[in-house]
């Protein structure tokens, strides 16, 4: 499970994220919370309705 | 005192020349120039005639000949399926044709901004007198018409937008201010068509309820539009004017806005008035959403199918005090979607569904039928859209099954037990959750149902003022005198 959190910091420390979220999925705030705390760089957060 | 569900009513308006006029097929068309052109040709080519949306199962569902369950039972595509024995009248309403919608729009433009040509007035003149729904005076409304090279002048010169029937130009809709984006000519159609969709369901409503127009005492309107000018946008009021052209001399009434789940907090906002004693008869209407027309159309055209974006939906419910006889509102068992709450989708069907069936002490499994957002997949699945009923039962199971209440291997049992398949077509506020209150009226009153908690979201971030979501449910339950 560390090695995993550390594949996944590795992966997104320094990269810009946009981030869109589902309205009958995750919100896109809540992706953004997971990406950030990985260390990416959040550069637009929405969440939007595909029904 | 409690409060009860008296009536209901659905209504369909087929509306296969104005697919084009749906937000996203007009985006697409506009901005692509000749391609635009093209591709309207190509929607066009791929809309449904209406014997084949009378006879898709769906629409029979939703105005209350068929049951929701039949539908497990007919093959899919449903669109390949259809009913042969379908009929235009429904026990809950009707399907309109797009003729004889011309004529209620005409009716409903208060402020001549609906042009026809003669020749196509004469020919909804007769359907239209034909209504039992339109008097006399209604009828005058619709005019001599307009030239057509008159309407055609206006379309080349002034903005206004050609109005087409099986694709030939029959009149036109203007703009009424030079610089008003809230008074341009395609959101004046947009609010005509809720307008003129919400009188049609309203009537059938006063006919199923046996009430008198004259009798409400208010009027709610949850529709998807946006009434007003460029000082309040959105200002409304939607309700007065669907009541004034369904003679509720004695009402008046406002515009509930709630994204989606606006008629479940119209529905709850009606209900605390007649249980407040402030009025007896609320009535709550949602006409239909021409920006949501054809919304999935090029998922529907990728898969060489038609384009089932082709109906504007009708909706409209009778909230009066207990008669001791129709389904009652359980006040004390209302789901809400705080602003504190977590937005994870655990975390909004636990505010909509456990929380509020523990206050009444319930668990999920007491309750006969979940009713959520009622989307039919057939419209969402080619769009990639998914399967919005199918997702809410599912963790509506899972919720069940971590309470215990039912084993982890039997959530598709529940999905299929508690659940339905989603038969409503995709215009926002329809689909949330209350297509299926009038077959829950008829089983509770036939004494074959006793509760269905009613639970539909709503995407406020849409709106970009928040990031927040929004949610409400309640419970129906049979009248319990009715039980005696």
């Amino acid at each position: 499970m560390r090695k995993l959190a550390r594949e996944v910091k590795i992966m997104f420390q320094g990269k810009k994220a946009i981030v869109i979220g589902e309205r009958d999925g995750v919100p896109g705030p809540a992706i953004a919370q997971c990406l950030s705390a990985a260390g990416a760089e959040i550069v637009y957060t929405t969440t939007e309705c595909f029904v | 005192m409690s409060v009860v569900i008296k009536d209901c009513a659905y209504v369909l308006v087929h509306v296969p020349d104005f697919v084009r006029y749906g937000s996203k097929p007009s985006r697409d068309i506009s901005v692509n120039g000749k391609e635009g052109r093209e591709l309207e040709k190509r929607i066009y080519e791929h809309v449904r005639s209406y014997e084949e949306a009378v006879a898709y199962p769906p629409n029979q569902v939703f105005i209350g000949n068929i049951h929701p369950d039949e539908l497990h039972n007919i093959l899919k595509p449903w669109y390949e399926h259809p009913l042969e024995d379908a009929k235009r009248e429904g026990k809950f309403g009707e399907i309109l044709g797009e003729e004889e919608f011309y004529g209620w729009v005409r009716i409903a433009d208060d402020f001549n901004l609906i042009w026809l040509t003669p020749d196509f007035i004469e020919r909804i003149r007769d359907k239209a007198a034909s209504s039992s729904f339109l008097t006399e005076g209604d009828l005058k409304k619709l005019g001599s018409g307009v030239p057509l090279g008159k309407i055609l002048d206006k379309v080349e010169h002034d903005f206004a937008l050609p109005l087409y029937y099986k694709g030939a130009i029959v009149g036109s809709v203007r703009r009424d201010h030079d610089m008003d984006d809230s008074l341009k000519a395609h959101v004046l159609l947009e609010n005509i068509f809720a307008k003129a969709s919400g009188a049609l369901v309203m009537h059938h409503l006063f006919r199923r309820a046996n009430l008198k127009p004259e009798e409400v005492d208010f009027v709610l309107s949850c529709s998807e539009e946006a009434v007003g000018d460029r000082y309040n946008r959105g200002g409304g009021s939607l309700s007065k004017a669907i009541g004034e052209m369904c003679h509720c001399i004695n009402a008046t009434g406002h515009d509930i806005k709630a994204f989606c789940a606006a008629p479940l907090h119209a529905l709850l906002d009606a209900a605390s008035m007649v249980e407040a004693g402030i009025f007896k008869n609320v009535v709550v209407v949602g006409g239909g959403c021409l920006a949501k027309i054809g919304m999935k159309y090029s998922g529907h055209l990728k898969h060489q199918m038609p384009i089932l974006e082709d109906v504007l939906a009708g909706i409209a419910f009778a909230v009066t005090k207990d008669d001791g006889v129709n389904p009652i509102i359980r006040l004390d068992c209302i789901g809400k979607h705080d602003i504190g709450a977590a937005s994870n989708q655990e975390a909004i069907m636990r505010s909509l569904v456990v929380k509020p069936l523990n206050k009444i002490g319930k668990k999920m499994m007491d309750i006969d039928r979940y009713a959520t957002e009622m989307h039919n997949p057939e419209v969402t699945l080619p769009a990639g859209s998914g399967n919005t009923p199918y997702t809410n039962y599912k963790l509506m199971g899972a919720l069940a099954a971590m309470a215990k209440e039912i084993d982890p291997k039997s959530i598709e049992d529940f999905v299929k037990k508690k659940g339905m398949p989603g038969f409503s077509p995709t215009q926002g506020h329809v689909p949330a959750a209350v297509p299926f209150l009038g077959h829950a009226l008829e089983a509770m009153r036939r004494g074959e149902m006793n509760t269905t908690l009613f639970v539909a979201k709503g995407s406020l971030f849409l709106g970009r003022m928040s990031q927040l979501s929004d949610g409400m449910s309640f419970l129906l339950e049979r009248n319990p005198q009715g039980m005696k």
